[in-house]
Formats: structure tokens, C-alpha cells, sequence
């Protein structure tokens, strides 16, 4: 116990020494931006890892597909921006459903490994579509962004602003799913799918709520993607778009409800600091996961919370 | 579309020969890697996401073997030995301390050694497309077989590929070995309490299963790019196989492997913009009517 606390002393403290040398920092409101749309697809995702118990792999699938029906409405013209993110979300959210109903009653591993293989299907789909999506080099041409009760997207403040506002509307909602009994359900497929199933609850209708509820919040935080970047690009959903997403629940807890935000600001500080030190990415980023996965064994939020149980319980 | 194209292939004998031979040959080299999958699962009960990297790792390997020695054969058995190792050593330090721990945990640290083999490759091999081209000394006009082409080297690779599945089968079939790992399958507790160090069993076999990865990119180094990041389309094609196949079933494996290179060779001519799709059409077909796969056992 006391080397696993020196050891997340240690890498919290070179979180900490991260924020102030100012390496990579790349100005308040783009981080702004990008915190709301990272951690908006972790929190997402952890509807499903962290109180549901589905392990998707294929998460990025939805922010890809929000991303890119949202920036197909906004060129075809004669959308405003309001109706094009809900025909987005919902365009999404039919996605998940057909690929849910086909994976949330499998087991496991079946599932992690067929989110997986969907996800990689729809990206294949968008490198050969080129007539539709442009292919690998992305959605080009820019997203128009038509002002709307007064936000004016194209400036960066309000872009950040409406970010956050999406954001804590969705940590707000998700946080009532989660309190509601339906939420209760949810943990319970987690912890016993078989005790649900004999108290009458209908394991698979209840995953497959759940799996279309995280994809479309997913969606929304791959509109803000594309309304950040201007388009929309094959990497959306690819397969280490969904690998990021679940390193930073893992860096932030998973059983934290808030996990998986602190996990997001973890890894975008983390990945611009790396960035601008080394080319060699991947390298740092692997190793890094590796020593929290096998050092800690579970997110750094998870393992300050147990800590601080553990403490309690040993107080007289 | 090119339906008529596909019919008019089907019903001639010699486009029948060529396509059945490029899908054999595509199928077998699938079957290296999905049987290697499925094996580690069916042992260690481990979902190897980064399986596909020790297909990309013998594939470099074979290069640069290749550039050294000039030699095919040196070549495909660095790229075996040297997957094989490199999995030795994964197993042994990293993947060893996750058996039994949940999906998550596997997927995470899998992550994290993708990560690392693509940055890896990237630093020694640089980032650009290489390819080995197929060698000079196995350069041979082709066969005509019915009037349909086939070229040496994918009869060669055939004959390569059907070769390791059969000394495969017989391993796993007849010797002691064998049936050492199937028992450790079912019951690991009761193999060690007979005395055998089951530690090096799971060690050996995930050599085996990322050896078999690293056949499979050795072997097709010849006719593929070789780039970082190789790994991913033949890893979701090896989770396609084994889903067909039924997870842990060495013949669902071969049979759906067959299944895919067809589908890949002949829907290239019917239809190339959705070969992948029929892929994932089948899968959910097979999903929906036998959830279990074709090998597999029902209720599993």
C-alpha cells in the first residue's frame, strides 16, 4: 500500500509540475474547447464502462458520426445550427441503436471486440465514400456557422463558452440518468446481470438504452469537434479516437462520477506537454498508460477515493 | 456493383481457378493469425488487442532479415522467432499480471503496447510504405491451371501456410504438449496440482499465438506494404474470423478464415467498394442465426 501511494504522490506531483512550466500551453480558450469536447465523450463512454459495465471499444464510432452528419447538414445549406446538431444527435443516436441491437447481448469480450469492429466498419465506409465524405483527406471546405440567438460561433469565445454550456448540460443530464432508477438498473446489470434478470428487468433493453444514450452524447461532443475544427476527419472514428477516450476515464477513475473529467484535463495537458517535447508520441503515451494500468490498477480518482475510505476506516 | 462481372467469373472455369486461388491464399494467411488469436483466448482467456502488432513486428522483421541475408526463408523465420520472442517477453512482464482481471484491463494495457510498437517502428523502420517485393529467387512463371492463372509465389505461400497448419493441428492434436494446453484450457488449478508448471505453459503458447501473427507478416511482407500501424485491418479481420469461426475452435477458425479470402477475392471482382461490408454482413448473419459460431459450442 505505501509504494502504490508513493507512486501516485509521484505522478501527481508531475501533473502538477506539468501546469506551471507552461510547455505546450496553447492558449486558455482552445484548451477550454477541447476539455469540453474530450470530456463530454469520456463522460459518455463511462456511462457505459463505469455504471453499465459495457466495455466499448468503439465509442468514437458515435462522435465520428456526430461529427460528420453535423457538418454534411451545415454544407448542404439552409440549416441553422440549433436544428442541425439535434438531426445530428439523433442521426447518432440511430446508429447506436442498429449496432446495439446487434451487441449489447453478447458477452464481454465478444462485445468490446465488436464495438471495436463496427467502428472500424464505419470508418472504412467513410475513406471509400469519398463522393460524400471527401475520403481521407476529411470533410473540406469548411463549416459555415450561421450566428444564432446572438452566438456567434466563429469567434473562439463563444465556441468555448457554448462548449462548456453543452457540457455541463450533458454532465448535469447524465448525472440525473444516473441518479434515476433507471440509473439503479443500470448499476445492477453491472454488478449482477443474471440477479437483474430474475427480478424481471430486461438486461437487453436496458443495455441498449444505455448504449444509444452514451452514443448520443457522444454525437453532440463530435459536433463541437467539428464546429472546433471546422470539418470532420476519417481519424474521428478511428480506433484510437475510442483508445484515448477510455485512457482518460482510466486516468480519472471510473467509479468517480466526475472521473472521467479529471481524467480528460489529465490527458490533454499530458498529450500537449508530450507533444511539444518529443515527436515519439506513442512511446510516452503507452508507457505512461502501462504504469498506471499495472501500477495503480484503476483510475487516479478511484484510487484517492479508496485511499481515503481506507483511512477512515482505520481512525478510531 | 459489377454483379454480371461476378456471374460471368463464376461460370468460367478459369476465373473460377484464379480467384480460388488468391482467396485459398489470403485465407490461409488470415488463418495464421486468427487461430493465433483464438488460441491465446482459449488458454489464457485473454483477448489479445494487440494481436495485430505482432503480425506488423514479423512483417519488419522479415525485412529487415530480408535486406540482411537476401534469403525468403531467413526472412519468414525471423519474423516467426522474432514475434514469437517479442511475445515472450510482453507475456512475461506485462500481460502475465492482468489473467483473469476484466476486459478493461486487457484492452487498456493491449493499448498501451500498440502505442508503443507503432512509435517503436516508427523510430528504427521510419514512417513511410515499405514492401519487400517477392523475391528473385522465387520469380517463376505461374501455373496455368484450366486456363486460370496462378501465380508461383501464392502457391508457394499456400504451400508454406498449409504446412504450419497442419504441424499446428498435430500439435495440438496428438502430442503431449497438446493435450497439456487443452487441459490447461479447462482446468489450469488441476494441470498445475499434477505437476506441471503451467506459468511456462501460458508463456509458450502466447509465443506460439504471436509467432503465428508474425508468420503471417513475414509471409505477406512480399505482397503487402509494410507500414506502423499494419496491424489494425488484419486484427479486426481476425475478430471477424473468430466470431464465424467460434471463439477457441481452431477448425471454425480455418473454415471462417476460407470463408473471408473467398469473400475478398471474389467480392473484388463482384463488388470491390463493399468487400468489407459482405465481411460484417456475414458476421452479423452468423451473430443473429448461431450467436456461438460455427465451431463453437453451444451455450458457451
Amino acid at each position: 500500500m505505501a509504494r502504490d501511494i508513493l507512486l501516485a504522490g509521484v505522478i501527481l506531483a508531475g501533473f502538477l509540475g506539468l501546469e506551471f512550466t507552461g510547455l505546450g500551453s496553447s492558449g486558455l480558450l482552445d484548451f477550454a474547447i477541447r476539455f469540453a469536447i474530450f470530456g463530454l465523450l469520456a463522460m459518455s463512454l463511462n456511462l457505459l464502462i463505469g455504471t453499465t459495465g459495457l466495455v466499448s471499444f468503439g465509442h468514437a464510432a458515435y462522435f465520428g458520426m456526430g461529427a460528420y452528419s453535423f457538418g454534411l447538414l451545415m454544407q448542404s445549406g439552409g440549416w441553422s445550427i440549433p436544428a442541425a446538431i439535434a438531426v445530428a444527435i439523433l442521426a447518432t443516436a440511430l446508429l447506436a441503436l442498429v449496432v446495439g441491437a446487434l451487441c449489447v447481448r453478447l458477452s464481454e469480450i465478444y462485445f468490446a471486440f465488436l464495438t471495436l469492429a463496427f467502428q472500424m466498419l464505419l470508418h472504412s465506409l467513410i475513406l471509400s465514400w469519398i463522393g460524400l465524405t471527401g475520403g481521407d483527406q476529411g470533410l473540406m471546405g469548411g463549416i459555415p456557422k450561421p450566428a444564432f440567438w446572438g452566438i456567434e460561433l466563429a469567434k473562439p469565445a463563444h465556441l468555448a463558452g457554448f462548449g462548456m454550456f453543452c457540457l455541463l448540460l450533458s454532465v448535469v443530464l447524465l448525472r440525473q440518468i444516473i441518479r434515476s432508477p433507471f440509473g439503479a438498473a443500470l448499476r445492477m446489470l453491472r454488478d449482477n446481470p443474471d440477479r437483474a434478470g430474475f427480478l424481471g428487468l430486461s438486461v437487453y433493453r436496458y443495455r441498449l438504452a444505455a448504449f444509444v444514450i452514451a452514443g448520443a452524447f457522444a454525437g453532440l461532443s463530435g459536433v463541437l469537434m467539428s464546429l472546433y475544427v471546422s470539418g470532420a476527419f476519417p481519424t474521428f472514428a478511428f480506433w484510437t479516437t475510442s483508445g484515448e477516450a477510455i485512457f482518460m476515464i482510466m486516468l480519472g477513475g471510473i467509479q468517480v462520477f466526475l472521473g472521467p473529467l479529471v481524467g480528460t484535463a489529465i490527458f490533454l495537458l499530458l498529450n500537449d506537454w508530450i507533444t511539444a517535447l518529443t515527436e515519439h508520441h506513442g512511446l510516452f503515451m503507452g508507457t505512461i498508460l502501462l504504469i498506471i494500468t499495472l501500477g495503480l490498477r484503476k483510475g487516479l480518482l478511484d484510487f484517492v477515493m479508496e485511499w481515503r475510505a481506507a483511512r477512515r476506516r482505520a481512525a478510531p | 456493383m459489377e454483379l454480371t462481372e461476378l456471374a460471368e467469373c463464376v461460370t468460367s472455369l478459369s476465373c473460377l481457378v484464379t480467384q480460388s486461388a488468391a482467396g485459398l491464399t489470403i485465407g490461409m494467411l488470415l488463418f495464421l493469425v486468427a487461430s493465433g488469436l483464438t488460441l491465446i483466448f482459449g488458454v489464457l482467456g485473454l483477448v489479445n488487442f494487440a494481436h495485430g502488432s505482432f503480425y506488423m513486428m514479423g512483417a519488419y522483421f522479415a525485412l529487415a532479415a530480408y535486406g540482411v541475408t537476401e534469403s525468403f526463408a531467413v526472412a519468414v523465420l525471423a519474423g516467426i522467432v522474432g514475434a514469437a520472442l517479442l511475445g515472450l517477453v510482453f507475456e512475461r512482464f506485462l500481460l502475465s499480471r492482468i489473467y483473469g482481471q476484466d476486459v478493461l484491463m486487457q484492452l487498456l494495457v493491449c493499448y498501451g503496447i500498440i502505442l508503443i510498437l507503432d512509435d517503436a517502428v516508427k523510430i528504427i523502420w521510419g514512417a513511410d510504405f515499405r514492401s519487400m517485393g517477392v523475391p528473385d529467387s522465387l520469380r517463376h512463371p505461374p501455373f496455368i491451371i484450366a486456363g486460370g492463372v496462378v501465380p508461383y509465389f501464392y502457391a508457394i505461400l499456400f504451400a508454406i501456410t498449409a504446412v504450419i497448419a497442419a504441424v499446428l493441428a498435430f500439435g495440438m492434436g496428438r502430442t503431449r504438449f497438446g493435450r497439456i494446453v487443452r487441459a490447461a484450457a479447462i482446468n489450469p488449478g488441476m494441470v498445475g496440482a499434477l505437476g506441471i508448471n503451467t506459468t511456462l505453459v501460458y508463456a509458450s503458447v502466447f509465443a506460439i499465438g504471436a509467432g503465428l501473427a508474425g508468420a503471417a507478416g513475414a509471409l505477406s511482407a512480399p505482397i503487402r506494404s509494410v507500414v506502423a500501424g499494419a496491424g489494425v485491418s488484419i486484427l479486426i479481420e481476425s475478430f471477424i474470423v473468430t466470431v464465424i469461426g467460434g471463439m477457441g475452435s481452431i477448425g471454425g477458425a480455418l473454415a471462417a478464415s476460407l470463408i473471408l479470402g473467398f469473400t475478398r477475392s471474389f467480392g473484388s471482382i463482384g463488388f470491390p467498394l463493399f468487400v468489407e461490408g459482405a465481411m460484417f454482413i456475414i458476421m452479423a448473419l452468423v451473430l443473429i442465426l448461431r450467436p456461438s459460431g460455427l465451431g463453437g459450442r453451444r451455450g458457451s
